[in-house]
């Protein structure tokens, strides 16, 4: 069978440095495809090649055995290939039929029809599952609503290749399969499909074929049922996976250490009620659930960035009163997004400044820290998270995900902080990067920090909590040490209503 | 809330209407807001004047004196609906004014200086589009540009006042259609015709869609393989090619092309905008906005030379009413944010 598309000898330059050198890449009709790598492996610029939003330095593209090349994401959605990106491109302040139809809206003599449109929209939406009202605007709507909205608009199209990029960060379990049964239907018309993922399981799930990348080269390419999965990590991360530090755990429900931080009863306006929280000295406390249970608004309840409505926290049997992240931090108690491009990274600065941002915000104005004890300070960060490439110069936004998660700790860390509030660090960064942040709270942890950990991984909260919090409903239905749950036991937990009586 | 939630509850319940029509309309918030300050401006105008205010003369004449700020704020919503900004719209005008006075005195048939005046304006709002697409200018500093380029070309044109004798363009003021005590002049109904044009082409054509997809994201509206360089380019065109109108609706309105003309009115025609609920960093508005902004703008005007006060007044009303709605549009937009 003769490949749909095939790229040869595809390489991209970044100023010196090569994000794709010399990559091959073939996707035949009929099959899901799936890209692995590490982050900065190059699968996000391999992808922009294929669609026209990056021109290819060498190499040749071609499509059902001609070459082409394309100047911009539109020529390429012309000949049928659509794209929905890890970072969400969608237009808040349209509606969902627009942001659906946009730029191929049904017209009658050059005028668009808003009616044609949203039947059109409509359809294709209840396609996916999702029965929600064409006409609202899209900014009113979930961030796992917009991401279906932009699969909705890829698969409007008669296309030909789709390319989905992450498409599962953000969906619950009940989405994801609702989009595994699109895409099973788009495979059986014909369809190329290129799917980007760092869920193992869905990589396994859905995946007919794997090309694996390293630091812009290629690797492989290999059927998805003669790899196994060690196989798989071993050429994504090049080195064995015996990195992983198993951390003790404490086999007892309540932390054994002080309590640095104690949360009673509180609640927040959506999200999360009547919320109990106990922090001891050097813990890490993980806190499972799904998107939307109320993880994120317990979070950040906890780290003054949204006021909670009731309840009482006190941080060393003081009662304090967190009314901003700021009150927040001078207390030593720090809160890291789970968007890190948009509330985290501040993509046009350097790294240097990233690092140094939060700490000179606390000093104030008035006391500048001099120029040499930043770059001193910076380094020394870079250099204890590995941060790659270690440029202090480099803007922060060209860093890979894993990379900027690092940029971020470190600034929170340059705090010295007591209470360390992650939320979902390891979103959407690979697993080697995945293992050093886990490996990282650990030893921050042993070293006497508290550290609150948000993941949507079950089996990531289980390694890296000492003790587990469920979140579910706006909840914490249950806290246990880690070593009394099994992987399998809190994912029930997670998972289903109230039967246990919990 | 998840997806699921929504879901589920929007099956269990069914959205108000009410609910409904924010989720659908809720951008519109600012507008009406707008609508409401014209009506309480009204009312009270009304009642501080005891009766003599809302007569059909002075609306009428609210619609006539402010046809050329009409016909800028227009163009300027484009703009501004990109994310952009344009400076040289008053200077635009003020060029086309005076060049269309120049071509008439001269002898040349209204058939081509009308069409010169609207191509001259065009043209500079060509140079700035492109400026701000393919030199990546801030639209701020390439239509500064185009604000001292406009001015300087008007000056060069002539530097006193030129008196306009056409009949076809004075016939565009003089003539009154009348229908009781209310009446409208040609020059009104060009403003309102732009209005029209312009609602229709942001609503209905792919060119209007794409302005404000650019003004939501653009890096989202190129990666749609949405016509981004295209539309960019284009507001800025449309904008010049306002101000020349604007120019020509002045024109008659005056009688006489004058290089002085609309010094600071770019800046009058961004109040009328803001005022009528577009965001000045794009992407949520709407041109029936801007004209409510620029009578709101008329009626306060109207009101103080009413009331004989001092003609500075104006400018604090309108600067502290500027105030008032970036406030409410930032409310507005914090609040749609924080209900995801």
């Amino acid at each position: 069978m003769r490949p749909l598309l095939e790229l040869t000898g595809a390489t991209v330059r970044f100023g010196a440095d090569a994000a794709l050198d010399r990559v091959d890449f073939r996707l035949f009709p009929g099959e899901v495809h799936s890209l692995m790598g590490e982050n900065g492996a190059g699968k996000s610029t391999l992808i922009k090649a294929i669609t026209g939003a990056l021109p290819l330095d060498a190499g040749e593209l071609r499509l059902e055995g001609d070459h082409v090349a394309f100047a911009s994401p539109h020529e390429a959605q012309a000949v049928g290939i659509s794209t929905v990106y890890q970072e969400i491109e969608v237009l808040p302040n349209l509606s969902v039929a627009e942001n659906i139809c946009l730029g191929r809206e049904p017209r009658r003599a050059g005028v668009i029809s808003v009616r044609l449109m949203q039947a059109r929209a409509r359809e294709i939406l209840l396609d996916l599952g999702l029965d929600i009202d064409p006409a609202s605007m899209l900014g009113q709507h979930s961030v796992a609503v917009q991401q279906l909205v932009a699969i909705a608009r890829a698969i409007s199209t008669d296309v030909r290749i789709l390319v989905l990029d992450e498409p599962t960060s953000s969906l619950d379990l009940d989405e994801v399969a609702e989009l595994f049964r699109v895409i099973r239907d788009l495979r059986s018309r014909g369809v190329a499909i290129l799917f980007v993922s760092h869920f193992l399981d869905q990589v396994y799930e859905i995946c007919d074929r794997v090309t694996v990348l390293r630091d812009g080269a290629f690797v492989g390419e290999y059927l998805t049922t003669e790899l196994l999965r060690i196989d798989l990590v071993q050429k994504m991360l090049g080195r064995d996976m015996a990195d992983l530090k198993e951390r003790e755990h404490t086999d007892d429900a309540a932390p054994e250490a002080a309590v640095v931080l104690e949360a009673r009863g509180v609640t927040a306006a959506h999200g999360i009620a009547d919320a109990d929280v106990d922090l001891g000295e050097g813990e890490v406390l993980g806190v499972a659930g799904l998107l939307g249970s109320g993880r994120t608004s317990l979070a950040r309840a906890l780290t003054g960035v949204n006021r909670p409505h009731a309840g009482i926290i006190r941080i060393e049997g003081a009662g304090v009163h967190l009314d901003s992240p700021r009150r927040a931090m001078s207390l030593g108690v720090v809160y890291s997004s789970e968007d890190r491009r948009r509330d985290g990274i501040v993509a046009e600065l350097s790294v240097l400044d990233n690092i140094t941002l939060a700490l000179q915000a606390e000093r104030g104005v008035l006391r500048q820290l001099p120029v040499a004890r930043r770059r001193e300070l910076a380094a020394s960060w870079v250099e204890a998270l590995d941060i790659r490439p270690a440029d202090l110069d480099r803007p922060a936004g060209t860093l890979s995900g894993g990379n900027q998660q690092k940029v971020l700790l470190a600034r929170l860390l340059a705090l010295s902080p007591r209470v360390l509030v992650l939320d979902e660090p390891t979103r959407g960064i690979d697993v080697g990067a995945k293992v050093e942040i886990q490996n990282l709270v650990g030893e921050l942890a042993d070293n006497g920090m508290s550290v609150i950990f948000i993941s949507a991984e079950l089996e990531e909260v289980l390694r890296v909590g000492d003790r587990v919090a469920v979140v579910r409903d706006g909840r914490i239905v249950r806290t246990a040490p880690a070593g009394a749950l099994s992987a399998d036991a809190l994912l029930a937990l997670v998972a289903q209503p109230d039967e246990d009586g919990e | 809330m998840t997806a699921m939630a929504t879901r589920i509850q929007e099956r269990a319940s069914g959205p108000s209407f009410l609910q409904t029509f924010l989720s659908r309309h809720g951008g519109m918030m600012p507008t009406f807001a707008a609508v409401g300050i014209l009506l309480l401006l009204f009312v009270g105008a009304e009642i501080f004047l005891r009766g003599d205010f809302i007569t059909p003369r002075n609306i009428s004449a609210l619609l006539l004196d402010n046809a050329y700020l009409l016909v800028l704020a227009v163009g300027m919503t484009f703009v501004i609906l990109t994310g952009g900004i344009d400076l040289s719209v008053g200077s635009v005008m003020a060029f086309s004014g005076i060049l269309g006075a120049k071509l008439l005195a001269d002898g040349v048939p209204a058939v081509v200086a009308v069409p010169a005046m609207l191509l001259g304006g065009a043209a500079i709002g060509l140079m700035i589009g492109i400026l701000v697409q393919y030199f990546d200018v801030q639209p701020f500093i390439a239509s500064l540009a185009g604000l001292f380029l406009g001015r300087g070309l008007a000056y060069v044109v002539s530097l006193s006042s030129i008196k306009v004798e056409e009949s076809s363009l004075l016939w565009l003021q003089s003539t009154r259609i009348r229908l009781g005590d209310w009446y409208i002049t040609p020059t009104g109904l060009i403003a309102l015709g732009t209005v029209a044009i312009a609602a229709f082409v942001l609503h209905l054509t792919r060119f209007g869609r794409t302005v404000y997809a650019i003004g939501g994201s653009e890096q989202s509206a190129r990666l749609m393989g949405l016509k981004v360089a295209r539309a960019k380019v284009g507001v800025y065109v449309i904008s010049g090619l306002c101000g020349g109108l604007a120019g020509l609706v002045l024109t008659a309105y005056s009688g006489a092309g004058y290089p002085r003309n609309g010094i600071g009115t770019e800046l009058d025609a961004i109040a009328a905008v803001v005022i009528g609920g577009t965001i000045l960093t794009g992407g949520r508005g709407y041109v029936i906005g801007s004209m409510i902004g620029v009578f709101v703008y008329g009626t306060i005007k109207t009101i103080i030379s009413f009331m004989g006060a001092e003609q500075s007044w104006m400018q604090i009303i309108v600067g502290a009413l500027l105030l008032l709605f970036i406030v409410v549009q930032r409310a507005i937009v914090a609040r749609s944010e924080g209900r995801r």
